[in-house]
């Protein structure tokens, strides 16, 4: 029994892990490669999240309908979900870019928190559009009649590392490309890159749709695995600080280094939650979130200080024909 | 609406003494200071902590001061605030942005340690005072009935002159010191300035001193206006920057014109809009600027 409930937790912490895990690799595709600052990646993943719950669930009828006000309710399976995250958030992502990507960087910065704010702000009042503060509940299990309702955490596993894989590898492809030494050309010298005849705008662009389209798909896995999404989940501690502190603390630039950020903070986060919740008492426990707040801030400090490359550093990217 | 242009004035008051914070900061340690939000806040329950523990323990008593909602005590709790947040900026760039200078780290990576900042003054502040709202003191504010249908509180006229007598005292220090002159020569061009024999660093300093200072006084005036909250300058920060773009980036007095533009502007779209997209008005107001004019209303080509 005991082995069992241990099996569970693993499963459950490597879902959210591995769904961190991809918020991360598309913010890799943003400043590890591209050196474009993006601080909303909250409003990317709430994006992502209430699309593939549009797009899977039916509309209410009877009397939920009383209660349940939502735009569409398209009822198509799982799959349409992730993909019509991935392309909304993509979306976006265009929309921010014409004002920002040939501003100074960081206005990119400035206007995705901006935007996170006004998306989070938006599915909050707007009740017609998604349920308002209540959200949206009972979204659908991918392959859920397959077994037993008390394993199927471990079918949803299977699909969260699927997508995690394909994206790591689509990324691993690109990186190496053509394509992804002109976007690392223009992290290290944007006029040098111009100068050699690159459009570096439309460059930038299209990292920016494609790091924002992995956060939509992440968006959208994160509200199978709840399967309840409101608009206060997407803060900026979870939805953007947390994946900053993953990328930084694992290695910018080096996909690997990302995903075994990831791990490494969620690992850091969930240990201090159980080991905080035991040492704070009763009274202050309402303080103790804040307690690994400051932990995971330290943390990220520390490491722009004392190894700002992360542990795993970026790769050395030379032709094989060298 | 003559009510939403009063509110708006109080608003735009407040919100221009964080973004002069804010753009001499951009200017001279050439960074985006995303804890600029979470300085005021922090001014903010400084003052709370003088007013309704420091004074109280020192058995020093405290009444209303006329109409104002508030006594002297509140008054003279402005000077230790401020001081204090702004050793806390100046202790923040010793230990954070300065080794990143020396280091030759690009002012990205600047902006990014300022966003840990952000979330480590914010956690501090959960730790210290708990999650809950304060109000620094208890009780009814009655409302003044001004000509042209103007509704305002005693307190909202206070925070108007106030954060004008601030914004007054920095235009002297700016215009006619040596070392105010010096500060926008560095804002403009700190090669230059550099050059010409100005001690960079140590005018680094005194940017976060004056920068922290007025974002405290920001924050117990946003305090006064409505509660202290953890939240309460983060949510303001999209705002701030909005107005530093507005002014152009650097420039002191830019900041004062872009900060009265954004709060009106907020205030005035509360006539149509729900009041909780406020900052999502500053951020509309950004997205045009960015568009029309990104260097600025001053900026020059």
């Amino acid at each position: 029994m005991g082995i069992i409930r241990v099996f569970h937790f693993l499963a459950g912490f490597t879902i959210t892990t591995a769904i961190y895990a991809i918020f991360a690799l598309g913010l890799n595709v943003h400043w590890g490669y591209t050196g474009l600052f993006n601080i909303g990646i909250a409003g990317f993943f709430a994006i992502g999240a209430y699309t593939s719950a549009l797009v899977t669930s039916p509309l209410p009828t009877g009397v939920r309908a009383n209660y349940v006000q939502q735009i569409v309710g398209l009822n198509l399976p799982f799959p349409a979900g992730v993909i019509a995250a991935g392309l909304i958030s993509g979306l976006l992502a265009l929309l921010i870019g014409i004002p920002t990507l040939r501003l100074r960087e960081d206005y990119l910065a400035i206007a995705t928190i901006g935007i996170a704010e006004t998306i989070q702000r938006v599915f909050n009042n707007e009740r017609w559009l998604a349920n308002g503060p209540q959200g949206m509940v009972g979204l659908a299990q991918p392959l859920g009649g397959l077994v037993p309702p008390n394993y199927y955490n471990f079918v949803y596993l299977a699909i969260v590392a699927m997508v995690l894989a394909m994206v790591y590898v689509a990324l691993e492809r690109g990186i190496r490309s053509p394509w992804g030494r002109v976007l690392r050309a223009i992290r290290e010298d944007e006029v040098v890159t111009e100068a050699a005849g690159k459009d570096v705008f439309r460059f930038k662009m299209q990292s920016l749709v494609l790091g924002a389209a992995i956060m939509g798909i992440g968006g959208a896995l994160y509200a199978h695995s709840v399967r309840a999404i409101q608009p206060s989940v997407f803060t900026p501690l979870f939805g953007t600080f947390m994946i900053w502190v993953m990328l930084i603390l694992g290695g910018s630039g080096n996909n690997k280094g990302v995903v075994l950020g990831a791990f490494i903070v969620w690992g850091i986060w969930s240990g201090t939650g159980y080991f905080i919740d035991r040492v704070i008492p009763v009274a202050w426990a309402a303080r103790a979130p804040f307690v690994r707040l400051l932990v995971i801030g330290l943390l990220l400090l520390g490491i722009l200080l004392t190894r700002p490359q992360g542990i795993l550093g970026e790769e050395k990217q030379v032709s094989r024909m060298m | 609406m003559a009510e939403l242009l009063g509110y708006g004035i109080v608003l735009g008051s407040i919100i221009t003494l964080g973004a002069i914070g804010l753009t001499l900061v951009y200017g001279i340690a050439r960074f985006g200071n995303f804890a600029h939000g979470d300085l005021m806040t922090l001014g903010a329950y400084l003052a709370l902590l003088l007013t309704t523990n420091v004074f109280p323990a020192l058995g020093i008593s405290d009444s209303r001061l006329g109409p104002l909602s508030f006594g002297w005590v509140m008054l003279v709790s402005f000077v230790p605030a401020m001081a204090a947040t702004g050793l806390v900026a100046v202790v923040v760039d010793r230990l954070v942005y300065r080794r990143m200078r020396r280091l030759r780290v690009p002012p990205v990576m600047l902006a990014m340690a300022s966003l840990a900042t952000a979330f480590i003054l914010r956690s501090l502040i959960y730790i210290a005072w708990g999650p809950d709202f304060h109000f620094y003191t208890p009780g009814l504010r009655p409302m003044l009935m001004l000509p042209l249908g103007i509704k305002l509180r005693p307190d909202q006229i206070f925070i108007i002159l106030i954060a004008w007598a601030l914004v007054v005292l920095l235009y002297f220090f700016l215009q006619r010191t040596k070392m105010g002159k010096a500060l926008r020569a560095m804002a403009d061009n700190a090669d230059l300035a550099r050059i010409s024999g100005i001690p960079t660093e140590q005018m680094t300093t005194w940017t976060w001193i004056i920068g922290g200072g007025m974002a405290a006084a920001g924050g117990i005036l946003l305090g006064i206006d409505s509660q202290v909250r953890p939240e309460m300058g983060w949510i303001l920060l999209l705002p701030l920057f909005a107005a530093v773009v507005l002014g152009g980036i650097g420039n002191a007095y830019g900041a004062l014109v872009g900060g009265l533009v954004i709060g009106i502007v907020q205030q005035v779209s509360t006539q149509w809009l729900l009041p909780a997209y406020k900052p999502a008005v500053a951020f509309t107001v950004l997205i045009l600027i960015l568009l029309l004019r990104p260097q600025g209303i001053f900026g020059g080509g």
